[in-house]
């Protein structure tokens, strides 16, 4: 989902957000746009992530949805040939700033990727890999972490007697919870996911989607999703996005209702997507 | 008609390709089998057979081979045969295969008193006996009272025979090497003429003096023994009547072939294949075991691998993991895969003048000077026979490795990198793990390789017959300069280069074999290493 569509500059929607003001931003996305090689992927997105609320990212494939959600703990550095113009500001400062140490950046802004990736370790393993990256040392240090993380993660009472078996051998729902209980673990203040349920059955959705609602009062969370009711579910804020232009950014349960754009309109009804 | 023609087409390129398939297997299992096979059985003691010819000529020996005798106007089979016997007693005839035509033998039996000897020297004696001596006193005067005294005196002997070898590998060795590290120190002492020098050398004198009456004192011991172990002899008769005396001390093992049941003939077998395999060469590497060349081809490809796994996977890692795709990055790919077809020779020789005389060289004037000219690095040896390998064997690892790395999904990296861990520490904690298994895979294809691999030897350090194995208990106990045995040369040398090389067949099938079981034991090994590495890093889920 790495929307490589090759976008002429337009003009953006003369003011995407509306009325809408976020008392408390945690990240400022602005005027960010930003190149796969030659091709444009993202054309002057602003918009701002409020302090824990849920801000979901809808749009159809390739409308740059994952791609603006990568950019905010620079993901996107990982690629070879992307190229970024505008800002991204979180905690007073750009994080595109040559001074920012890009591995403390994101220690504080975690993600969570589409596809559950544990790494070839036991459960504990995979949970305490964070902090031990970061310095953190001596078992009971880490005993506790793990085990908040993984109560976090709602995923405590299931693996609690097995945590030293592979993290493999867990189902896909178990591993893409595993897969938040690490993110936990390193104590970020914004957590990034990019359609976390895309690969999960109904009910492990569900439980992905209550988990959301519980982490909502203790950290700033992104979603990126193509599912719209999940987006209506959990989300306070939806931003619309549309062939690498932000089309409309609001409270969800206006767009939802009465969305003031057109092809908002016509995108969550299902006529295109 | 076009299509039925193009269908019949597709039918038989089906055909085509399992044909090929099936006659590559069968080749591999011809093959394995025939080695298998031939190796098992080379120790296996089989019949001598007594046969009187029509002119009255006896002969005693072990059938080899039968075979139809061509007629030479027409080329057919004329309908008669003839049968290569092995007489041995190489001593007494100078040969040790006959030919006979089958139609010559008027009477044919198994003697069950016939005797096979192996000796020290000479080869295998078959005959039967007739007295046992010792000195002018004869023991034992026909056969029953010979085999009730003959195991006795023979154990004697070899328990003698251990005694000289004990004295002459350890305390004469040990007393050689101290000489020899006096005479380095003199050497020394010449060079940097230290103000106390003539002090030293008077010092140095002395302990040489000492330590030279001490070898003559080991010396005296061993003609004693020696004088020990030449008495008592063996008397036999060959097939002819001729008698021949052998002195007890040249005879390894005594046996009866004909008259051994089952039980007895796996106790023989079971004692050659052990001497084959633990025990010292001898008679040109004819006969006798072959562990210095197995310890040899071990060590070497061990060495080799610690050589090549740190090269190999650091250079695996900066291609893929570093390194920004580029013309660069494929011209070093074209590189090392060009590499892995270079004949293995070439390597040798750049191993002879890189290793052997640049680095050996250079090591000799800076640590050793006080041997030259008398080169200690500066002449092939084990370690620079390793690197050469090492060398040869790099593209392997390279390529395994990288093909491991790449298998490790790019999901897991970003999952490391996403909660702030550096490229490194992702690369150590999470994707050289992931890929440990790929790794192994190159070290194995290596090893095989390795472990297959004489030519470049040749040049490099690996000699028919060492003195002395590279690990023993003058420190530093590893000693890295020294020239080795290797299997696949002994294959070499005793198959095509001994003197007898008929004779010897049955011992390069077995060493054959040998190599061919350490390769699969040191693939097995790592195989079972990387599938329970596997299954750790996977689990069952996966």
């Amino acid at each position: 989902m790495s929307g490589e569509t090759a976008v002429a500059r337009g003009a953006p929607p003369p003011n995407p957000a509306g009325e809408l003001v976020i008392e408390k931003p945690s990240l400022r996305v602005q005027e960010l746009s930003l190149w796969y090689g030659a091709s444009l992927a993202l054309d002057r997105i602003s918009l701002d992530i409020a302090e824990r609320r849920i801000t979901a990212f809808i749009g159809p494939s390739g409308c740059g949805k994952s791609t603006l959600l990568r950019s905010l703990n620079r993901m996107n550095d990982l690629v070879d040939g992307v190229r970024i113009e505008g800002e991204v500001r979180f905690a007073g400062r750009s994080i595109f700033d040559p001074a920012v140490d890009v591995n403390a950046l994101r220690k504080r802004i975690g993600m969570v990727f589409q596809r559950s990736n544990p790494f070839p370790k036991s459960i504990y393993e995979n949970v305490a890999y964070g902090p031990r990256v970061h310095g953190v040392r001596g078992r009971a240090a880490l005993d506790e972490i793990v085990e908040s993380g993984l109560r976090a993660a709602a995923l405590w009472e299931e693996v609690k007697d097995r945590l030293h078996e592979s993290a493999l051998q867990l189902s896909g729902g178990q591993q893409q919870r595993l897969c938040i209980a690490r993110a936990l673990a390193v104590e970020p203040e914004v957590v990034l996911l990019d359609e976390p349920c895309s690969a999960l059955d109904p009910s492990a959705t569900a439980r992905i989607e209550e988990l959301l609602l519980e982490l909502r009062s203790s950290y700033t969370i992104a979603i990126v999703t193509h599912n719209m009711q999940q987006a209506a579910r959990v989300s306070d804020y939806t931003a619309f996005l549309y062939l690498g232009q932000l089309i409309e950014f609001g409270e969800t349960s206006a767009i939802f209702v009465k969305p003031r754009e057109q092809r908002t309109q016509d995108y969550i009804t299902g006529r295109f997507g | 008609m076009a299509a039925r023609a193009r269908e019949a087409l597709a039918g038989i390129g089906t055909w085509v390709t399992a044909a090929a398939l099936a006659i590559d297997l069968l080749l591999i299992a011809g093959l394995l089998g025939l080695v298998a096979w031939q190796g098992a059985v080379a120790f296996w003691p089989r019949p001598l057979v007594a046969l009187e010819l029509r002119d009255g000529t006896r002969l005693l020996g072990q059938v080899e081979e039968r075979e139809a005798i061509p007629d030479l106007q027409t080329g057919r089979h004329s309908g008669a045969t003839r049968t290569r016997l092995r007489v041995a007693n190489r001593d007494l005839g100078g040969a040790d295969f006959v030919w006979i035509d089958d139609a010559d033998v008027v009477r044919s039996e198994t003697p069950p008193e016939a005797t096979s000897l192996e000796r020290l020297e000479w080869g295998p004696f078959y005959g039967t006996p007739v007295e046992l001596r010792v000195g002018e006193r004869v023991v034992a005067g026909d056969p029953p009272a010979i085999w009730a005294a003959f195991p006795g005196l023979h154990r004697e002997k070899r328990a003698l025979r251990e005694r000289l070898r004990g004295i002459e590998k350890g305390v004469i060795g040990d007393l050689n090497h101290e000489i020899e590290q006096l005479r380095l120190a003199e050497r020394r002492l010449e060079r940097t003429s230290p103000p106390d020098r003539a002090a030293r050398e008077a010092e140095i004198a002395a302990r040489r003096g000492a330590l030279e009456a001490r070898y003559q004192e080991e010396v005296g011991k061993l003609d004693a023994l020696r004088a020990e172990l030449a008495q008592g002899e063996l008397v036999m008769a060959t097939a002819d009547g001729t008698r021949h005396s052998i002195p007890l001390g040249q005879i390894v093992r005594a046996a009866r072939p004909n008259a051994l049941g089952t039980a007895g003939k796996l106790r023989l077998y079971a004692a050659r294949v052990a001497e084959f395999v633990t025990g010292e060469p001898r008679e040109a590497n004819t006969e006798g075991g072959i562990f210095p060349a197995l310890f040899g081809t071990v060590l070497m490809v061990f060495l080799m691998a610690i050589a090549v796994v740190p090269f190999g996977v650091l250079a695996a890692i900066f291609l893929r993991e570093y390194a920004h795709e580029g013309w660069a990055v494929r011209a070093a790919r074209i590189a090392v895969n060009n590499l892995a077809g270079v004949p293995s020779i070439v390597f040798g020789v750049f191993g002879l003048g890189f290793f052997v005389y640049g680095v050996g060289g250079a090591l000799d004037r800076w640590f050793h000077a006080d041997a030259l000219p008398t080169p200690t690095f500066g002449t092939g040896g084990i370690l620079w026979a390793s690197l050469t390998l090492a060398l040869l064997t790099v593209p392997v690892v390279i390529v395994a490795t990288e093909e491991g790395l790449a298998a490790v999904p790019q999901g897991m990296r970003q999952g490391s990198r996403a909660l702030g861990a550096t490229q490194f520490e992702t690369l150590r904690r999470v994707v050289l793990p992931a890929a440990a298994p790929g790794l192994l895979t190159g070290l194995i294809l290596a090893m095989a390789r390795a472990a297959g691999e004489v030519a470049p030897l040749m040049i490099v350090g690996m000699v028919k017959l060492a003195p002395s194995l590279p690990l023993d208990h003058h420190p530093p106990f590893l000693h890295l300069e020294r020239k080795f045995m290797h299997l696949g040369f002994h294959i070499y040398d005793v198959g095509f280069q001994s003197p007898n090389v008929e004779a010897a067949v049955p011992l390069v099938f077995a060493t054959t074999a040998l190599l061919i079981a350490l390769v699969v034991t040191l693939n097995l090994t790592a195989i079972l290493m990387r599938n329970r590495l596997r299954h750790r890093l996977a689990g069952r889920g996966f």
